[in-house]
This record gives C-alpha cells, sequence and structure tokens, in this order.
C-alpha cells in the first residue's frame, strides 16, 4: 500500500462523501427507520470505504456500495446490542431479513428518498426552529457547530434543538414519506418556507456584523436548485428564481467600509448578470404555468428591478401592479408597506406617505424598522425633515445589527438642522 | 352518567411517577365496570396543534395555547402514522372555530389490551 495510493482513496472518499452522503443518508433513514441509527451507519460505511477500497478498488457504483455497507453494519451493530435486549433481537432479524429481500435502490428510489428526507425534516408539526435547524442538518450536512455559528445561537442550544425535533419524529410518528397529492400544496409550502428562512437569514441577517452572510444565501441555493430538480413545482422554481435574482446583487448591496447600499443607490454594474439571467428564465418558466403564487409574484418583481438600468428607468407601474396582484394572493402588513413604497415611486412621496400612514396607523408594523425608515424617507423627500428625524430614530431603536445602525445614523446626520 | 376524568401534572413530577401503580389502578377500576377508557399521553412536546380558517388548514408544532379556549370533547382515533392522524383529525367540525391539539398515547409497560378495544 503505497502513500500515493492512499491518499487517492483518501481523495475519491472524500469527493463521493461530499456528492453522495446525504443521498445515502436519506435512503438508510427509510431502511433503517431512525435517524440516528442512519446517522452512524453512514459513517461507518464512509469508515469501512476509506479501507476497503483502497485494497479492492473502487466498486462500480459507490452509493449502492455504500447504502449496503451502512445497513449491514446497522444490523451488526444492533445484533451487539442485542446481546442484552430481546426486543432489539427482533429489530436485527427484521432488517436481516428485509436486507435480504429488497434489492439496491435505484436512481428512482434515491430522489424519492431524498424528498422523504426534505418533508420529513420541514414536517409542520415541528417547530419552524427546529425545521431550519434539521434540514441543514440533514439535508445540507452542515455540522451543528456551522448552523450554530450561521444563527449566532449557542452549539449547545442548537444540538438540544435538533435532538428534540428527532425525538418527536419518532414519538409522534411522523412517517418517512413524501406526502399525498391532496396535501402537497400545504406540506410544499413548509419546505418553501424553511429554504426562505435560511435564504433570508443569509441576505438580511437578523442580527450581527455583516450586512449579508454569503454561507447560508448558498445552502439556500443549492437547496432550491435541489427541490427544483426533484419537484419541480412552480413555486418551487419561483423561490428559487428570487433567490437567484436577489443573490445576483448582493455584492452591490456592502460598500468597500461593510455598510448597506440601498437598491437606487447601487452600481448596478456589479450586479451578477449570469444570476440575473437564470432568474429570469425561471421567473418565464414559472409564469408560464398558470399557476401564480407569492414566489413567483416575488420572483417577477425582482426580475423588473434587474432589468432596469436605475431607479428611474424602473418600470414602477408594472411593480406596482405586481405587488397589487401578491396583495390579493398573500396579503400581509409588509407586501402593503413595499407596494406603499412603490406607489411612492411611480406617483411621489405625497402618495407613498399617505399610505404608509395608513398602514402604520393599523398598528401591526409598529414595531417593524423599515416601515419607521419608509416613513422618514417620504418626509425628507417631502423636506419634512422633523417628522423624518422622529421616525429615523423610532428605526434606530428597533435597528438589531450593526450596519442597519450605522446607515440609519447616517441619513440622521445628513438631515438638514432645523 | 358518564365523567371524564383528566389528569394534570407537571411533566418533571410525572417523570419519576410508578407507571405500575396506574396500571394497577386502571385494571381495578376497569375490573369494576366503572372504567370506560383511560390512556397515557406522550408528553407535551409531542403534540401538533391543527386550525382550519377559511379552509386552509394550518398545522403547527406545540400544544394549544389559547387561553380563552377550553376544552370542549375528545376523539380517540386509530392512525397509521401522524399524517394520517392530522388527515382525521382535520375533518373534526368545531377546527374550524377552534383547536385541535393531536396527542400520541403512550403505551404503558404491562398494560393489558383487548384487541379491537379502546
Amino acid at each position: 500500500m503505497t502513500a500515493t495510493s492512499e491518499q487517492a482513496t483518501a481523495r475519491a472518499v472524500d469527493r463521493i462523501y461530499r456528492e453522495e452522503s446525504r443521498r445515502v443518508l436519506a435512503t438508510l433513514i427509510r431502511l433503517l427507520g431512525d435517524f440516528e441509527l442512519a446517522e452512524e451507519a453512514l459513517q461507518e460505511a464512509f469508515v469501512a470505504a476509506l479501507a476497503q477500497w483502497e485494497t479492492e478498488g473502487m466498486p462500480d457504483n459507490p452509493r449502492a456500495w455504500l447504502v449496503s455497507t451502512g445497513r449491514f453494519k446497522a444490523i451488526d451493530a444492533i445484533r451487539r446490542r442485542a446481546r442484552f435486549d430481546n426486543t432489539l433481537q427482533d429489530i436485527a432479524i427484521q432488517l436481516q431479513g428485509e436486507a435480504d429481500e429488497i434489492p439496491d435502490p435505484d436512481e428512482r428510489d434515491v430522489e424519492d428518498d431524498h424528498l422523504r428526507l426534505i418533508f420529513t425534516c420541514c414536517h409542520p408539526a415541528l417547530s419552524p426552529d427546529a425545521q431550519v435547524a434539521l434540514t441543514l442538518r440533514e439535508v445540507c450536512g452542515l455540522t451543528t457547530e456551522e448552523i450554530a455559528h450561521a444563527f449566532l445561537t449557542a452549539p449547545s442550544t442548537l444540538a438540544q434543538r435538533i435532538v428534540r425535533a428527532k425525538a418527536k419524529i419518532r414519538d409522534a410518528n411522523i412517517p418517512y414519506e413524501i406526502p399525498a397529492d391532496s396535501d402537497l400544496p400545504g406540506r410544499l409550502d413548509s419546505v418553501l418556507q424553511v429554504v426562505y428562512l435560511v435564504f433570508n437569514e443569509g441576505y438580511s441577517p437578523t442580527s450581527g456584523e455583516a450586512v449579508t452572510r454569503h454561507d447560508l444565501s448558498v445552502e439556500a441555493i443549492r437547496l432550491g436548485r435541489l427541490l427544483v430538480a426533484l419537484l419541480p413545482e412552480p413555486e418551487a422554481v419561483g423561490l428559487l428564481a428570487m433567490m437567484l435574482l436577489h443573490e445576483s446583487r448582493r455584492a452591490a448591496r456592502t460598500s468597500a467600509s461593510g455598510d448597506i447600499v440601498l437598491l437606487d443607490e447601487q452600481d448596478r454594474s456589479s450586479w451578477n448578470q449570469e444570476l440575473i439571467d437564470e432568474g429570469a428564465q425561471l421567473v418565464e418558466r414559472a409564469m408560464g404555468s398558470g399557476r401564480i403564487g407569492p414566489y413567483v409574484l416575488q420572483a417577477a418583481i425582482a426580475a423588473v428591478h434587474a432589468e432596469a438600468m436605475d431607479a428611474a428607468d424602473t418600470d414602477w407601474t408594472q411593480i406596482v401592479g405586481l405587488y397589487d396582484v401578491l396583495s390579493r394572493v398573500a396579503p400581509s402588513p409588509v407586501v402593503a408597506l413595499n407596494r406603499a413604497v412603490a406607489v411612492a415611486m411611480r406617483d411621489g412621496p405625497t402618495e407613498g406617505l399617505q399610505l404608509i400612514d395608513e398602514l402604520l396607523a393599523g398598528g401591526e408594523l409598529d414595531q417593524y424598522r423599515l416601515a419607521h425608515a419608509a416613513r422618514a424617507d417620504m418626509c425628507r423627500r417631502l423636506q419634512r425633515f422633523k417628522e423624518a428625524r422622529v421616525a429615523y430614530e423610532r428605526a434606530l431603536a428597533l435597528a438589531r445589527t450593526e450596519p442597519d445602525r450605522r446607515f440609519l445614523l447616517r441619513r440622521l446626520q445628513e438631515l438638514p438642522a432645523e | 352518567m358518564r365523567y371524564l376524568c383528566l389528569v394534570y401534572s407537571e411533566e418533571s413530577k410525572l417523570a419519576g411517577f410508578p407507571d405500575e401503580e396506574c396500571v394497577a389502578h386502571d385494571k381495578g377500576l376497569r375490573a369494576s365496570g366503572h372504567c370506560l377508557a383511560s390512556e397515557a399521553l406522550q408528553p407535551v412536546e409531542t403534540a401538533t396543534t391543527l386550525q382550519m380558517r377559511n379552509g386552509k388548514l394550518s398545522v403547527t408544532d406545540g400544544p394549544f395555547a389559547e387561553t380563552k379556549e377550553q376544552l370542549a370533547g375528545f376523539y380517540l382515533i386509530e392512525a397509521r402514522d401522524l399524517n394520517e392522524a392530522i388527515r382525521l383529525a382535520s375533518k373534526i367540525p368545531p377546527i374550524r372555530v377552534g383547536s385541535i391539539e393531536v396527542r400520541p398515547i403512550r403505551d404503558l409497560e404491562g398494560r393489558q389490551r383487548e384487541p379491537g378495544a379502546l
């Protein structure tokens, strides 16, 4: 055994781990009926691969080899423990029987298992926090530490969240299955919501130092691509398009000094044209399906921004029109606020301010920083500086990230003294 | 007259409580003919709450939490898994005005069950 061939095997195993480990895990969870057991089996299968592929060469189908090795490692492990426990003995016998009967999973099974894993991790009977953590851990393969770091949480808190989620899957008997067609719309909503939460935390972190967090956005887009490949529903396509179109502006959103740059001040030449093209094509594809939901509409809005040379060149009439549809399909105070800002760009700040004040009077946006920042902006443009100051200060009090605070302080300083 | 006896406790205090005592009591009460049905529940972390508003089903983690809502009835159902339980529970009419909490049953060790009986 030479050092170089050892290294070559290690590299090959490493590559296959990155490309295949999540799919192998998804299948092992189905075959073994248990998350923990499947994870142990996955690790053992890769340890075995390192040793065996070195001497015997790579198998023709590494994934099938890993699944079958993992399954037998799990049965061995249960056997060892079963010496002390009769029920485990039964499980081992049952698994052994199944292992002898069930053929190696084909391509279709593998895809279905991957979807089963996604739908189980995003089951609405788990809390949204738990869905996000479990999806990043099991579907994306991030470590607990990486997830904790990304969400600025203690690793122990995050580990606990994942343990509890797995306990609920087991104790409440959440099945490992792709939802029936009749349940699909609601269940897909949950999955898209998880992907969206991950992306949003990466794109506009709720706390911390950075304007954006690239790592989480990358994971969200990877998840979005996977979902579209496995289940090309229009809303999944819409969500991926929206993420790509927002991602295209990432570099332009932060100044060299780490400050926020708003859409109308961004250097549009630094927008990523490749992502814009891909996003715009996906928007067209989703719009063409005739089933137009909230993600498709938000993607369409982002696409209108993407094709404009600057803020003045933007087709605000079309954007307001899209927000009108969005307000009907998925009404929310935040959608109404975004619509008000678009109206201000189309008709002027007086019209925008009137709509924003109506919304603020409703009370639901009282604690929403961007509502106060938007009001401040309208007042500033109308040269009502005293009111602008009050609203910027209100927004500042609600700001939770450093770049947000710096941005609002700068706006306050720029206001003319009265 | 039939009465429903609901058991409440802090879960930490129940954790060390002997199942055997409950099983023995249950057997005695069933033998006396007074017990029509009895079950222990899994901890509250296993709960899932369902609501139906404007025809749209919402499924959320955790027990029902509206302090204004009062316990109004119960269904003990047999389902293959949580998804089937959710499907069955979402047809319970008051789901449109209230909440249905779905909680798995905990099988107590040594509890004798007749096939098909509650």
